[in-house]
């Protein structure tokens, strides 16, 4: 069968349609990240819009080059659908508010040519092509990708302007040594690593009451934990994702958490530093739940979300990097379709397998 | 007791759709009767099974009622004159299909005098043996007027011997658009119980539950009215949501049992009818009126005056839509004509098409309600998963096929589908789903076609190999059976020549 003898015949049932179509799917993730990123940019300044911007541009571009290089006579259409711009949003979310610009333009790369075109372009993709490009930029540039700042947010003093914010995204400018910082995990294994357990690490500025508020040294996406959840709810709210596979996620990553927690305070982080930290809100909302990549079913996806918190938490506390998110995002990708091939739903008058359901001997012709 | 409820409805897989339903202001205007037209087309094959066979010949004059085709086979219904006056043709016509091929009918030029043949009524139908009642269904060509255009008298008769027990009667129409069924049950209420008191009788069943949705309160309210006094005829009110009226959805619902998918209501001890249906067969069985007209939902924007008219069978689209009141602005902005609902109905290429018995309604979109829009690639959001009432995977379905994988596509559920069109109308990217599963069972049906006429083929062949081998086998015998007469002919010869030497 070819596309053309399916156009050919007449038009099929149905003859009406809800109305939803990719792009509106799309530019309400986009309004959900709203808020998160607006706070971030006022914590971070300048430097991080202009990171947030070029990382943007950067992907849109790359989709584009590669349509144009695959021969796709409608660009613009795919190019505006909102997926590029999402993918480069999210990777943006993940990156150090205060990276250099070329961070967005290799990132912007590998996520939309690497990650996305080379399987087939928008749909075709296995793995989260912002994830691909979060993973391999930190496995290549480690420094860069593990450098974070102190909130400075806009209204203080320190705050870079405009031009100085420019400069230091242009990366003429050092980053002042007074302003590195690192991320609540980060700090925390660090300072494990040293010999430092928890109980001691976390009496200063990493206190979890304060990572509730977000003011504190991250990602854009991980300093906003709350603003996060809440564009997460509005997602949920407006059917764009279920609840199975956030709920799945947190739940993977809080139940080991909780039990580790109760058993050596001194070396397992709280549930509540847990889901508060690193990427795990963004990740449980906004990540897992890329269509594309995730399984197709309710219950598929809690197994994937499961998996992934519970990798996720396997990471931070015995892996060698103290943020896990993209790794077990990128592994459960990796299993999506085993887990389509094997949890299926039910189709009506059927068993799980197939079989029709039995008829009842009594009524039976 | 409320959190259970609550947690089984996070956890229930929350089949179907919830379109749009448009059936305002259409299903409040009364009913319109629309005069006899000039000339009548009547396809042979209005319902499902085998066409019927024109019992009339050109030129004949017929009476309203009368019957002009014979039902032919098991699955069959036949045709009466929906009014007096000459057959002029027997023909190719146009028919509702999707396809827009000709279809063989019988055309039927009205004299104006709508005279009925003499009817045999019944004045207690109560009384008569059930095996009668399904044959005065089938007599009259009472079929399923929800759509599909299943001969009643085929299941009615079916259920009788299949020990069902409940009867449930389709009152859903959880088409958009649709009002027809909904018109009936206000204006009619007390006829369709009547009806399904009558089926009742017919198939042994003990009870009826009466299936409607809650978007037709008025319905509701009518029906409960005229079920009031009939302890056996439930009103059952369910959420609107589509596919709401499709038969296994609305058993489920209201039995809460689950149709075996290789098996049929009657294997669980359910039947299911329209209610519409019910009326036709009240008039079937007490007047022995066949079925000669029906109720049809003319509607949808570019309909000027949308509403629901009774229409002799036969009569063309054209004309029903011009007796409503036309297309607004003469049919500028007209996208699509439909016969049917929205999720179901199919379209056709122009309104010279008749009404036939299944046709619920014909509607006139314009462009905005068909959304038409080049598909674009699968993101798997899985809404169509969510949609699927039957539990099934059109986005894994929809890529076998495009794979031409087939037998995939059959192990995903392809046999399954219902085609009710949730799928389609739920895609963001506006992907054909069904056109994809239409085709894919067209291609089925083909490849079964095909592999019958090779069975048949390999069969001849293999017996006309065995007949020459038995042929060359017995050929074989004789001669060898002839030269061992030969020879004990020869030896008794032989044997007998030495006594004549020495005799």
């Amino acid at each position: 069968m070819t596309t053309s003898s399916l156009a050919a015949q007449p038009i099929a049932s149905p003859h009406a349609h809800g109305g939803n179509s990719v792009t509106s799917t799309m530019f309400r993730v986009q309004m959900a990240l709203v808020p998160a990123t607006l706070y971030g940019f006022w914590l971070f300044g300048w430097p991080s819009f202009f990171l947030w911007l070029l990382t943007i541009l950067s992907c849109l571009g790359f989709e584009a080059l590669s349509l144009k290089l695959m021969g796709v006579t409608r660009i613009k259409r795919t190019l505006f659908d909102g997926s590029a711009l999402l993918t480069g949003w999210l990777l943006a979310m993940t990156l150090p508010p205060w990276a250099p610009w070329w961070v967005a333009i290799v990132g912007g790369f590998i996520a939309i040519v690497i990650g996305k075109q080379v399987f087939g372009g928008v749909g075709q993709n296995v793995f989260n092509p912002a994830m691909v490009a979060r993973v391999a930029l930190l496995v290549s540039f480690p420094l860069p990708l593990t450098q974070w700042i102190m909130p400075l947010p806009l209204n203080t003093v320190a705050a870079p302007d405009f031009i100085h914010g420019l400069q230091i995204f242009l990366g003429n400018q050092a980053m002042p040594d007074a302003m590195a910082s690192a991320s609540l995990l980060g700090h925390t294994k660090t300072e494990l690593a040293r010999g430092i357990d928890l109980l001691h690490s976390l009496s200063g500025e990493h206190g979890a009451l304060f990572s509730l508020i977000g003011t504190r040294a991250g990602s854009l996406g991980e300093s906003a934990s709350l603003l996060i959840l809440a564009g997460g709810l509005y997602l949920l709210a407006s059917g764009i994702i279920t609840w199975h596979t956030p709920v799945a996620v947190l739940a993977g990553l809080a139940i080991p958490a909780a039990i580790g927690h109760a058993v050596d305070p001194a070396h397992y982080l709280s549930v509540s530093s847990h889901l508060l930290s690193g990427a795990a809100m963004l990740g449980a909302f906004f990540i897992a739940t890329d269509y594309v990549t995730s399984p197709n079913t309710g219950r598929g996806q809690i197994v994937f979300g499961l998996g992934i918190g519970f990798m996720t938490w396997v990471i931070r506390t015995y892996g060698g990097y103290p943020e896990g998110m993209a790794f077990a995002v990128l592994l459960m990708n990796a299993l999506t379709p085993v887990i389509d091939r094997f949890v299926k739903p039910r189709i009506l008058g059927r068993d799980r397998k197939g079989k029709p359901l039995d008829i009842p001997e009594s009524k039976g012709a | 007791m409320g959190f259970m409820k609550l947690f089984k409805h996070v956890l229930a897989d929350d089949w179907g759709v919830h379109p749009d339903d448009h059936k305002r202001p259409a299903a409040d205007q009364p009913v319109r009767v629309m005069p006899v037209p000039a000339k009548l087309y009547l396809p042979l094959q209005q319902h499902l099974g085998g066409a019927a066979r024109p019992s009339v010949l050109v030129g004949q004059k017929v009476r309203k009622g009368e019957l002009i085709a014979e039902a032919q086979g098991m699955v069959s219904a036949p045709i009466h004159a929906p009014t007096s006056g000459t057959i002029v043709a027997v023909t190719e016509i146009t028919a509702p299909h999707p396809s827009g091929l000709t279809l063989p009918a019988i055309i039927l030029e009205a004299d104006g005098a709508d005279e009925w043949i003499s009817l045999q009524a019944c004045t207690d139908p109560f009384a008569l043996p059930a095996a009668e009642i399904g044959q005065r269904v089938a007599a009259a060509g009472v079929v399923g007027l929800g759509g599909a255009a299943f001969p009643s008298a085929v299941k009615l008769i079916g259920a009788s011997r299949a020990k069902v027990t409940t009867l449930v009667m389709n009152g859903g129409e959880c088409e958009p658009y649709l009002s027809c069924d909904d018109r009936l049950m206000r204006d009619a209420a007390e006829g369709i119980v009547d009806g399904i008191r009558i089926m009742l009788h017919a198939t042994g069943a003990l009870v009826a539950l009466v299936g409607i949705e809650d978007n037709k309160p008025e319905a509701i309210a009518a029906m409960q009215a005229a079920a009031a006094l009939y302890p056996t005829v439930q009103i059952r009110p369910v959420p609107a949501r589509y596919p709401m009226g499709s038969e296994k959805q609305l058993i489920q619902v209201l039995t809460g049992i689950e149709v075996p998918a290789d098996g049929r209501p009657a294997d669980i001890g359910v039947i299911v009818h329209n209610v519409g249906t019910a009326l036709a067969v009240r008039a079937a069985v007490r007047e022995g009126k066949p079925l000669i007209s029906r109720l049809v939902t003319v509607n949808g924007h570019c309909a000027a005056n949308p509403g629901n008219i009774e229409v002799r069978i036969g009569t063309l689209a054209e004309e029903v839509i011009a007796f409503a009141g036309g297309l607004k602005g003469d049919g500028i902005g007209l996208a699509r004509r439909v016969m049917g609902g929205p999720m179901m109905g199919m379209q056709i290429p122009h309104w010279r098409v008749p009404v036939v018995k299944g046709t619920s309604g014909i509607l006139a979109f314009d462009t905005a309600e068909v959304a038409e829009q080049e598909p674009n690639p699968c993101i798997r959001c899985s809404s169509c998963v969510k949609a699927c009432p039957m539990g099934l995977l059109p986005l894994e379905m929809s890529a076998r096929i495009r794979n031409e994988a087939l037998t995939d596509a059959i192990e995903l559920g392809l046999k399954d589908c219902i085609a009710c069109g949730c799928c389609a109308y739920v895609c963001p990217s506006k992907i054909p789903l069904v056109q994809y599963f239409v085709h894919a069972k067209g291609e089925l049906a083909a490849q079964d076609r095909a592999k019958l006429r090779t069975d048949a083929t390999k069969k001849l062949a293999q017996q006309r190999q065995e007949r020459l081998e038995r042929e060359a086998r017995e050929k074989a015998e004789a001669n060898a059976k002839r030269k061992a007469e030969r020879e004990a002919a020869a030896a008794a010869k032989a044997a007998a020549a030495p006594q004549e030497v020495t005799s």
